[in-house]
């Protein structure tokens, strides 16, 4: 057994040894991966602003940080595979190869030991680390801050998000504005197809189900920009469903609460329906975009603080619905029932 | 609309036509949907024009297209599987070209969505699972020694619901349109309140048609292992390929039903309006995503171990050494064949379960790496010791070694559900999946193709262009998707036609670059076999062993005859030609030779190829009179063919003694070549022994 009784170190120096070999020769196509991977992997996302890899809160914070400690111990199992496969080709390639040949030779306790050990104690300690972090980072735990949570209601349309804040009576279409330091607890549902809500800096993906509710819990330490957007596709709009994330510290969350307020129009189940058709952001903010609002976001006061609730129990009424009163469709809001039956 | 309130036609109109929209609405995208029209068109006349030309009808008829032979039933598989990968590439360049091409783009957003369903759907139903099924046709019964599989005509009936179910793609190249909800085809976006067209449609039938034809082939493989093997051929003898093929046999008997029932609930939410995944009425979308998956993830394992198979027979036959640790990749193989089935929620760690179920699929998912990662070490223990020789099999393995550890980094990565809740649904998914199937699935199929073409046709693929393909391959994988795994961790979410962050073009540029690298190794790959057509008297290996192969397959002539043995073989030992070789014991005669009875040709395959293709189309449509002539048609076509009593042909024994002794005949009269000759025209097949 050559490479078990070599202490690394002797490993180390026969891999510098070939490397002049590998150079000169095609085998070094197996060093190709390791280096185009390295290019890729880093240096751009410097600049990235809406990547986990640039958190702007603890959990894609933790979220990075996992990320590099699984790649890391996973290199471990895999190091020994980039590292002995060049050394192998070369000592026992057929033409010119020194090593000495065994074609009978099929097993050996000792190695067997060695190659299912190293990858299932790898596994073990990731896996003890996934039980720790899937814990908790679980998305709907809500986080203790030093300040009481603030709510929002998360509604999935083809193809923008609507945000609610229920306790703040307002709501907001693409722009979400949060308070620094602040817990941000969220509910979210779907008033059309399966979408995923995601804004990486922050916190991980959750899927928004029609008549279902899922959770999504984080907080923001930094103030800041950054973008939320939807994974799942769902047509042609699906690209252009972002919405812009600000971080605030409390007066200008507040002094913003106040220009939603006062900015506002009248979220009444009109306008919603308007907002649940399938358009894009763009679209319905020159329907209802007004002077004072901004050019990338649509602002309402809420009239209805039941309307998170009655979106999610338009699919629990046990009629069914047809394609003019589900939001989303081609025709939703086109029949002639349209305004009575699409009611949230 | 009532689904009986269509016409005559259904809901078929000129407008239907994919040429008709060329009109109604000219631009780019419309012109590249009806040049891949055109091209359908186009090949399929042309095809028609040369068989005819050449008259080559009646041969293909009586040779092929009725053939229960499993020889020849896995080389129109492949070819089959050849063609869809073709396709398959190019719609893959195209969807590189417009993201490559961003923010801007030439693809209308519903065109690039049919682009990477049908390139989804394609690659996994009709390029992986057909070129994985037909390489076992080929090689399996003549690995484990029997004459064919264990039930030819069944074999016969799977091919052509899988061959007409790609043709229904191809054709909905041509008339409608495809779906546009992924190969995954999520509902409620893919019911008919939010896709009322006929593409989701075309995607059901041609998943619940294909499936069966492998579920089906499942079966044929689980009991030709199970029951055909030769004397002596106990399992632990079995060639480790023919392991991996019965366990990945296994997986397709118990992973495809609940495709097939998840597509056809889809189908009858579509059709008869009934509420399995939708909005209302007590519909559910989540019970799809677990049908799905419980399909989806042993998949990708059915596909992917009997490549381990080919890489271990390269391995062992161009080290010229036994396999390192046999049974420790048999243990793996049975090991992630059964957790296989216990990681599927894995695909939807995002759906807002709890954090303990997580953990427990995260673990199982993780766990799978351990006999992975034991199977890549055997196969370096494999070659160490050994002679290794680079050919082209050899170059595309030692690729997948490396490349593959890669996509199983990416994999671990992504069973910590913290992590994927940060790359689900990106880019970075989609470069981990391109990464195990390419490397993983593609180069072992390729590998096979290259290492038994020789067995098959009786010549040598050109090894030149062989290894300048494998390296194109290795090197375009590289950078059409390393990058993208860069671009994932930035955010760039899958499936997106266009993008607005310019962060994003540098990894696109690069992946599109790649892409067209791929398309070289397509084309090399193509250029290949054309001169090894051209060269075939030049590279003829009629004696059967170009390869000095190990197992039992080699011990015949090349092309095999149609009963693969003149006697059936006795096994004793795991590597038996190569120990019959040592022991002087090959290429004897059978002490007697007999009559051997063989399954007649039958072309009740062919008539359900094309009964079923025009049942799929009929139902896509809403053609109901013609869905039901046809689906009537298919019942009586089965049925009355079960009353033919001579379904068995007698090869006579004289014939097998010509045979037999006209090959030992040329054996003797060769010159044994060693293997430093091995890619040059001395190379007749008959292997010297060397050690
Ligand atoms: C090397 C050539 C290939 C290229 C350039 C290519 C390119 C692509 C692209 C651009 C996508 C869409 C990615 C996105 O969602 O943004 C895609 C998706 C996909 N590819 Fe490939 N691909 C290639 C080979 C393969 C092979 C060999 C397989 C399988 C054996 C495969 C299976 C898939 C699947 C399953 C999807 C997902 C489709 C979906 O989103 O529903 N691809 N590919
Ligand atoms: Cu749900
Ligand atoms: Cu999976």
């Amino acid at each position: 057994m050559d490479w078990t009784a070599k202490a690394p170190i002797g490993l180390f120096q026969k891999w510098m040894q070939v490397w002049g070999e590998i150079n000169r020769r095609s085998y070094g196509l197996a060093i190709f991966p390791f280096i185009v991977l390295l290019i890729f992997l880093f240096p751009q996302s410097i600049s990235a602003t809406e990547s986990f890899l640039m958190p702007l809160g603890p959990v894609a914070h933790e979220q990075k940080t996992h990320f590099f400690w699984a790649t890391a111990l996973t290199m471990v199992a895999i190091l020994p595979v980039f590292i002995l496969v060049p050394v192998i080709l070369i000592k026992y390639r057929r033409k010119k190869g020194k090593g000495i040949y065994a074609p009978k030779w099929e097993s050996y306790g000792p190695l067997e030991v060695i190659m299912w050990g190293v990858p299932f104690l790898v596994i073990f300690v990731l896996s003890f680390m996934l039980w720790r972090a899937t814990i908790s980072l679980d998305p709907y735990e809500e986080i203790e801050g030093v300040v009481p949570p603030i709510s929002v209601q998360v509604v999935g349309l083809d193809w923008k998000w609507l945000f609610i804040y229920p306790e703040l009576k307002i709501a907001t279409v693409g722009e979400l504005v949060v308070p620094v330091h602040t817990p941000v607890s969220m509910i979210l549902t779907s008033d059309t197809v399966m979408q995923s809500f995601w804004i990486a800096a922050l916190a991980g993906q959750i899927y928004v189900m029609p008549g279902m509710t899922t959770k999504l819990n984080f907080i923001a330490t930094q103030n800041g920009k950054t973008q939320g957007e939807n994974t799942q596709y769902t047509g042609k709009g699906f690209t252009g469903q972002k919405f812009d994330v600000l971080i605030k510290n409390e007066e200008a969350f507040q002094a913003w609460v106040a220009q939603v307020r006062a900015r506002g129009i009248a979220l009444d189940s009109e306008t919603y329906n308007r907002l649940a058709m399938r358009t894009t952001r763009v679209e319905v903010q020159k329907e209802l975009g007004t002077a004072q609002m901004p050019e990338h976001a649509l602002y309402f006061t809420l009239t209805d603080p039941q309307l998170f609730q009655s979106v999610v129990m338009r699919y629990h009424s046990g009629k069914p619905l047809n394609m003019e009163q589900q939001p989303g469709t081609e025709k939703f809001g086109q029949g002639e029932d349209a305004a009575e039956g699409a009611q949230p | 609309m009532n689904i009986m309130d269509y016409g005559w036609l259904g809901k078929l109109s000129w407008d239907s036509i994919v040429f008709s929209k060329l009109f109604t609405n000219f631009s780019v995208s419309e012109v590249v949907a009806s040049t891949a029209g055109s091209i359908v068109i186009f090949a399929t006349v042309a095809i028609l024009f040369l068989l005819t030309w050449f008259r080559v009808w009646g041969t293909l008829w009586s040779v092929w297209l009725t053939s229960t032979d499993h020889k020849r039933i896995g080389i129109m598989y492949i070819v089959f599987a050849l063609v869809m990968m073709t396709r398959g590439l190019l719609e893959g360049m195209v969807m590189r070209a417009q993201q490559a091409a961003a923010p801007d783009g030439f693809l209308y957003a519903d065109h690039f969505a049919q682009l990477f369903s049908t390139h989804g759907t394609i690659m996994i139903f009709f390029v992986a699972v057909p070129f994985v099924v037909g390489l076992v046709n080929y090689v399996m019964p003549l690995q484990i020694g029997a004459r064919d599989v264990a039930f030819p005509v069944l074999n016969q009936i799977s091919l052509a619901i899988t061959a007409s179910s790609g043709i229904l793609l191809m054709v909905s190249l041509v008339v409608g349109e495809f779906s546009t909800g992924g190969w995954s085809a999520y509902p409620p976006y893919t019911g008919t309140d939010f896709n009322p067209g006929v593409g989701p449609d075309y995607w059901i039938w041609a998943i619940v048609f294909s499936g069966a034809g492998t579920t089906l082939t499942g079966i044929n493989f689980t009991v030709t292992i199970l029951k055909c093997r030769a004397v002596g051929m106990g399992f632990f003898r079995m060639p480790m390929f023919c392991w991996t093929v019965l366990c990945s046999s296994i997986l397709m008997i118990f992973a495809m039903p609940p495709l097939s029932v998840a597509a056809l609930m889809l189908g009858f939410d579509r059709y008869l309006d009934f509420h399995f995944f939708t909005n209302d009425l007590g519909g559910n979308m989540m019970n799809y995503a677990n049908l799905f998956w419980l399909f989806g993830h042993p998949e990708v394992y059915l596909l992917v171990l009997p490549a381990y198979g080919i890489f271990s027979e390269v391995f062992s036959t161009y080290s010229a050494k036994r396999l390192y640790g046999y049974k420790s990749l048999v243990f793996a193989t049975m090991s992630i064949a059964v957790l296989s089935f216990t990681v599927w929620l894995h695909h939807f760690f995002t759906m807002g379960q709890s954090p303990t179920i997580n953990i427990v699929f995260g673990i199982a998912t993780m766990l799978i790496a351990v006999p992975t990662g034991v199977k890549v070490y055997d196969w370096m223990a494999t070659m160490y010791r050994g002679r290794i020789r680079f050919t082209t099999p050899m170059i595309y393995s030692i690729g997948f070694l490396i490349l593959f550890v890669i996509g199983g980094l990416s994999g671990v990565i992504l069973a910590n559900p913290t992590v994927d809740f940060q790359v689900h649904n990106t880019l970075f998914l989609v470069a981990h999946f391109h990464n195990v199937l390419i490397p993983g699935v593609l180069f072992g199929l390729l590998a096979g193709y290259n290492y038994w073409f020789p067995k098959a046709f009786g010549f040598r693929l050109d090894e030149r262009l062989g290894k300048w393909s494998a390296y194109l391959w290795i090197v375009g994988f590289m950078l059409t998707f390393f990058p993208l795994y860069g671009a994932g961790l930035l955010g760039m979410p899958r499936r997106s036609f266009s993008y607005m962050d310019l962060t994003f073009k540098p990894y696109m540029l690069v992946a599109f670059i790649g892409a067209m690298v791929v398309l070289c190794a397509l084309v090399t790959l193509i250029l290949q076999l054309l001169v090894s057509l051209r060269d075939r008297k030049k590279n003829r290996v009629p004696v059967g062993d170009p390869w000095d192969g190990r197992s039992l397959e080699w011990s015949i002539s090349a092309p095999a005859p149609s009963y693969n043995f003149a006697e059936l073989p006795r096994v004793t030992d795991r590597d038996e030609f190569t120990e019959t070789k040592e022991q002087g014991r090959a290429y004897q005669p059978p002490k007697v030779y007999r009559n051997i009875e063989m399954p007649r040709n039958n072309p009740l395959g062919f008539i359900l190829c094309v009964l079923s293709g025009i049942l799929m189309f009929a139902l896509v449509w809403y053609i109901w009179w013609l869905a039901l002539i046809t689906a009537l048609a298919i019942i009586v076509v089965v049925i009355a063919s079960t009353f033919r009593w001579d379904s068995e042909q007698i090869i006579p024994a004289s014939q097998v003694q010509q045979d037999t002794e006209r090959w030992l005949e040329l054996v003797k009269n060769t010159e044994p070549v060693g293997r430093d000759l091995e890619n040059t025209p001395q190379n007749n097949g008959y292997a010297k022994l060397e050690h």
